[in-house]
């Protein structure tokens, strides 16, 4: 069957089996910073943006988003780097493996609340697994990430 | 120092947030072989008869291999130095299964849908066997796991095969049973630590396919190039020179890419049918046939006097390698080698001895800790147990009895602790926890309790008298460098804390020096990323290089210069004559490098050590937990590490925060359990889960860096060592709050409620 | 792995449930739990397009089409409101934001699933689900229905003026619960529903919130031992979380 959405801004049709997951989609069309850490729905590697929400990937049937907008970090360029450059001033993107579907959910969460607290943050990305940073790395980038939106820190560029 | 000790920002960073495609299904080849492995159901069985007829007939299909198919001698899997001490107990696929998921055909196809397909149709016929599931009964068990004539051990570990038995050793030192003796009170107790998974986020996965001279090139998301090549060369029966490793970035590896567990798959399918190939693990075949911690039960036996003086330790264990032996003998041997020397103050005597056993579950491997982590909760459970016993504050307990500076080891090879502030550790991270106001416990009046607990961790910083770090540094025409290592990059950094401290010896910034590697045709010989050893060990080849290349640059200088080398200054940017002031810039240097000129600006060096200085710690937890539930919530857990100088602080952090991460599912969350037969049920990250950022609570670190004399710039080790203090830490507190010890491994709420209850029975 | 011939955006709730009599066809909830079996589908069927992913409130109930997201209910604030946060309670810890962002209602409850959060907090409401053929059924009925080849159109939450609270107890923060309970006091009414025993949630009343209640509701819970905890530990924790929500309830009753 042909599907036809708009990935990160450009209108695109392909031929897709019925049961071809968004996840699958978007890798074969380039976007490969959707990763995949689980198959059950768990790890928030696959996160991308279906219509601006923040979705699993890998549990969405790409027929079920013909005609709708699909974003994932590749179209989201400028505000991986802005806000990626404080995770990595902390060190804590380490493997890197999971830094996609933590940012694009971070950045979902950016968008959502103004100025989450600590306990906001954790419930807004527990569904964004890592095993190498422990978490903490990455909330203090998110803190500076924050300070400097508020025009405080700044940062290497 | 100028750049070792800065945060200097991985090199990779901005690569990785924001998603570049640098790992391996990113990298592979568009047209590649789907490669599938055929599991068996069966945790002990013979394979009688492969029908693979209809399967071959799904459009698609490329090949399906059976046992009959591959080479008949044996190899190990362990990616360790030749030879090496795990037991040759392979075969690429073996008539003989011995766990459920072990391989039983592997299925080449152009498309997953296919190989799927065909996967369904291949008829296999077992003759299902009895099974050794209970490694308590392994040993000299009527039911082998390797019958096997050809099977082979290359070191003298123990080893018999016909009893069941992948390892058996000791060591000792004094009089033990003398010494027990004279021993107010000695304390015995057992404990258990499941075969746990390391769950990095990128799955096991290899990619392999023909170069322009016909070498496979194996593409795989490795810590261990070499091993790789030698172990894929020695499996598939061709010479090294025609294999080629490398590696990309990796998605984590916490040692479970130490060992060759998907590599040698595509390897075969592509030095069989010429095409490019690629495996990608699913999450739960790197649940059920990955290479998990080695389950171990620890008894330990420790003598002291009335006041706490620790005399005599006997530690005994048992430890469960799985179906195969990879990493079998040497996990056991860390069990008390890494962890009785941190009472080193007043030990007398000591043995350890262990007994690695074969059994139908997947084999165990390598994880962060490797060994010691097991020996570790064993020791400082039972430290703690005695502390209470003794009713002596457990920190008061330690700072009589730990290893300081300029103390001879006894059970550490009666190495010296030439860098140690184990007890500075100690008494930091009490401090920070606040352990003085909450010690043992403060009820909070609604059911919940506060607790606090305690406990250290060593591990080493190489392999002494085996590792082989090297490093290749060369001058490039603009004064900037490349530096070529076949250390692994796993996320850990060391790509940018080797460059670092190349920056240091050459004067240059971290941005100056170029990381390559790690590839077998372009990184000169390192065994790789494991044992806690790339920043000491690698470390060090990079200091060396650096320095005979910064002599050479000199030499070169002088020449341009007419002066002796003697007279020549460099720091970074030029060269000059101290006598006569006139200088060269290092981009002239590297020009004149490249013209008339037969002496190479190109350094390698190779370093490796007959010591493995142990990095120390200090964890201490502070949680609450209700009663009634037995719901734990962490609080804080604050670490304090002794891992030398610290080469880069912000890595540093992450690599404890990180490790006290794994060590807290390991701790309270993850969950090994099988079937009656054998199966594993934690088979995804639904059924075995690893901590949210909402199971973690507030984690504080900070360093007491001593300088070791024998390391880079000071340095020891930091990878492994952070995983270890969470579980005796947390059974210690959960003892404070609720008055049981827990032995066994993960404390559920479940234990801990239950355990409540049982005590108040009790009471 | 899951495998689907063919793929049907239905055009009606008519030719939905025609599709859906097949055996081989099935109707797509969130996917999410689907996408993990083996299923060979022959027509799946989304009801995407037919408007069901709206919250609408009229005077006495909230009207929550099937496809609506866990999300939606997670931040609807008339039906948190009405429910002191009940609803909000019980998805909050699923798995993650971009999980509940899909997981639709209907595909919870008509899953009847043994872990559900949904079912277990629906059950505590005044709670219906509108069936396309057999149409209105009081959802502790539905609850203890066998699975047929109906749709689940829409589920209905009347507005029944009373107290609300919901009580989980899980190895790790977003992980299936290892029991649930959610208790209501509408009027006289108190209504006890108890999750993840780990099979389906079932309903109980309860004539007062006193500890002698909690003991008797408590002792009528069927527990069973899965992964994640032994029927013991289960039927523990039922007497530990009933009992606690019966003091909040009470509470509540006091301010």
């Amino acid at each position: 069957m042909i599907v036809s959405m708009i990935l990160n801004g450009k209108k695109i049709a392909d031929e897709v089996s019925p049961d071809m997951t968004l996840f699958q989609f978007v890798r074969k069309h380039g976007c490969y910073s959707v990763k995949c850490g689980c198959e059950t729905t768990n790890c928030g590697l696959c996160t991308v943006f279906l219509d601006d929400q923040p979705v699993l990937s890998c549990a969405v049937l790409v027929a079920r988003v013909s005609g709708h907008k699909v974003e994932t970090l590749e179209g989201l360029q400028k505000e991986a780097e802005e806000f990626g450059r404080f995770i990595a001033d902390q060190g804590a993107e380490q493997c890197g493996f999971c830094n996609p579907g933590m940012i694009m959910n971070a950045i979902a969460m950016f968008r959502e609340l103004e100025e989450p607290t600590d306990e906001q943050i954790k419930q807004y990305l527990a569904g964004n697994l890592c095993r190498c940073s422990g978490y903490e790395g990455q909330l203090r980038g998110i803190h500076d990430f924050m300070e400097y939106k508020k025009g405080g820190v700044s940062c290497e560029s | 120092m100028r750049v070792v000790g800065q945060p200097v920002r991985k090199k990779d960073a901005m690569s990785l947030v924001t998603g570049k495609p640098v790992y391996m299904d990113d990298l592979a080849p568009k047209d590649c072989l789907i490669v599938k492995v055929l599991r068996s159901p069966h945790a002990n069985a013979i394979v009688e008869e492969v029908n693979t007829k209809i399967a071959m007939k799904v459009p698609g299909i490329e090949a399906i291999y059976t046992w009959e198919d591959v080479p008949k001698h044996r190899f190990a899997q362990a990616g360790q130095t030749y030879p090496e001490w795990s037991p040759y107990d392979r075969l690429i696929l073996d008539q003989h299964v011995r766990f459920v998921g072990d391989a039983v055909a592997i299925i080449a196809g152009e498309d997953e849908a296919c190989v799927d397909r065909a996967m369904k149709m291949i008829k296999v016929k077992y003759k299902v066997l009895p099974a050794v599931l209970d490694y308590h009964k392994a040993k000299d068990n009527e039911v082998l796991v390797h019958p096997e004539d050809n099977w082979e051990s290359k070191f003298p570990v123990g080893a018999d095969n016909k009893r069941n038995l992948c390892a058996h050793m000791e060591d000792s030192d004094g009089d033990l049973e003398k010494t027990f003796a004279d021993c107010d009170i000695v304390l015995e107790r057992t404990y258990h630590v499941p075969a746990v998974n390391q769950a990095m986020m990128e799955t096991f996965r290899t990619t392999c396919y023909l170069d322009t001279y016909g070498r496979l090139v194996v593409f795989s998301s490795t810590q261990i190039v070499y091993h790789v090549r030698r172990i894929i060369a020695n499996a598939l029966g061709i010479p090294k020179h025609k294999v080629r490793a490398l590696k990309p970035r990796i998605g984590g590896g916490f040692g479970a890419k130490q060992t060759v567990v998907t590599e040698i798959f595509p390897a075969f399918v592509t030095w069989m049918t010429k095409k490019p190939s690629k495996i990608i693990y699913t999450r739960e075949e790197s649940q059920i046939a990955g290479s998990p911690r080695h389950e171990m039960e620890v008894t330990v036996k420790i003598g002291a006097n009335k006041d706490g003086t620790l005399r005599a330790f006997d530690l005994y264990n048992l430890s469960n390698t799985g179906a195969y032996g990879d990493h079998g003998p040497t996990t056991a041997g860390l069990t008390g080698h890494k962890s009785l020397p941190m009472y080193t103050a007043n030990m007398e005597a000591f043995r350890h001895t262990f007994d690695v056993v074969y059994t139908n579950v997947l084999a165990a491997g390598a994880y962060r800790g490797y060994g010691a982590t097991q020996g570790i909760f064993a020791l400082e459970s039972i430290v703690n147990e005695l502390a209470s016993i003794l009713h002596m504050d457990p920190v008061e307990l330690r700072l009589k009895n730990v290893v300081r500076q300029g103390m001879t080891m006894q059970a550490y090879s009666n190495e010296v602790a030439r860098g140690c502030r184990l007890d500075d550790c100690l008494v930091r991270a009490a401090e920070m926890i606040g352990w003085k106001e909450k010690y043992p416990v403060k009820d909070m009046g609604n059911g919940k309790v506060r607790s606090v607990g305690i406990a250290m961790a060593m591990q080493g910083s190489c392999i002494s008298y085996v590792d082989v770090g090297s490093a290749t540094i060369m001058m490039n025409e603009d004064g900037s460098y490349r530096l070529a290592i076949a250390a692994a990059d796993m996320g850990t950094g060391c790509d940018t804390i080797l460059a670092q401290m190349a920056a240091e010896c050459l004067g240059v910034s971290t941005d100056e020096i170029f990381v390559s590697g790690a590839d077998t045709d372009t990184s000169p010989y390192d065994s790789g990323s494991y044992a806690s050893s790339t920043t000491y060990v690698t470390g060090q080849a990079v200091v060396k290089a650096s320095t005979e290349l910064e002599k050479r640059i000199r030499k070169l200088a002088s020449q341009m210069l007419e002066c002796e080398i003697e007279d020549v200054e460099f720091d970074g940017k030029q060269a000059r004559d101290i006598k006569t002031g006139k200088s060269v810039t290092a981009e002239e240097i590297g020009y004149k490098a490249q013209c008339f000129n037969d002496f190479a600006l190109q350094v390698t060096e190779s370093y490796t050590s007959p010591v493995s200085p142990p990095p120390y710690m200090a964890g201490a937890v502070e949680i609450e937990l209700d009663k009634e539930t037995g719901h734990l919530e962490i609080l804080n857990y604050a670490a304090v590490v002794d891992c030398g100088t610290v080469v880069n602080p912000n890595l540093a952090r992450v690599q404890v925060e990180g490790g006290l991460g794994q060590g807290i599912g390991m701790a309270l969350y993850e969950n090994i359990q099988y079937s009656d037969h054998g199966k594993l049920y934690n088979n995804s990250l639904m059924q075995y889960k690893i901590p949210t950022r909402l199971d973690m609570g507030n984690l504080h670190v900070e360093f007491k860096p001593s300088y070791e004399p024998t390391g880079p710039f000071g340095v020891k080790s930091i990878g492994e060592i952070v995983i270890n203090t969470p579980a005796p830490a947390l059974a210690h507190a959960i003892f404070n709050a609720t008055g049981v010890w827990h032995r066994s491994l993960p404390i559920t709420s479940e234990k801990i409620a239950m355990g409540v209850l049982k005590n108040r029975e009790f009471l | 792995m899951l495998r689907i011939k063919e793929f049907v955006k239905a055009e009606s709730l008519e030719q939905a449930y025609e599709l859906n009599q097949k055996r081989t066809n099935r109707i797509l909830g969130g996917m999410l739990w689907m996408r993990m079996t083996n299923a060979q589908i022959q027509k799946a069927i989304d009801l995407s397009d037919l408007g069901l992913d709206k919250i609408e409130e009229t005077e006495d109930e909230f009207l929550i089409g099937c496809m609506v997201t866990l999300r939606q209910l997670e931040l609807h604030e008339g039906l948190n409101e009405m429910s002191e946060g009940l609803v909000r309670n019980c998805v909050e810890d699923i798995v993650g934001v971009q999980f509940r962002n899909l997981a639709t209602v209907g595909g919870s409850l008509f899953g009847r699933f043994g872990f559900s959060d949904v079912l277990t907090a629906f059950l505590a409401m005044d709670s219906y689900v509108e069936l396309y053929k057999g149409g209105i059924v009081p959802l502790s009925e539905f609850a203890a229905m066998k699975r047929d080849n109906d749709i689940l159109v829409r589920v209905i939450v009347k507005k029944t003026k009373g107290h609300y609270v919901y009580q989980s107890h899980r190895n790790t923060k977003t992980d299936f619960p290892v029991l649930a309970v959610a208790a209501s006091k509408m009027g006289d009414e108190i209504k006890v529903s108890v999750g993840a025993r780990p099979a389906r949630a079932v309903l109980f009343a309860a004539k007062d919130l006193t500890e002698d209640s909690v003991c008797q509701v408590a002792q009528k819970v069927v527990t069973g031992t899965n992964l994640r905890a032994s029927k013991e530990f289960r039927s523990h924790l039922a007497k530990v979380l009933i009992g606690r929500a019966f003091v909040q309830l009470r509470g509540k009753e006091e301010a």
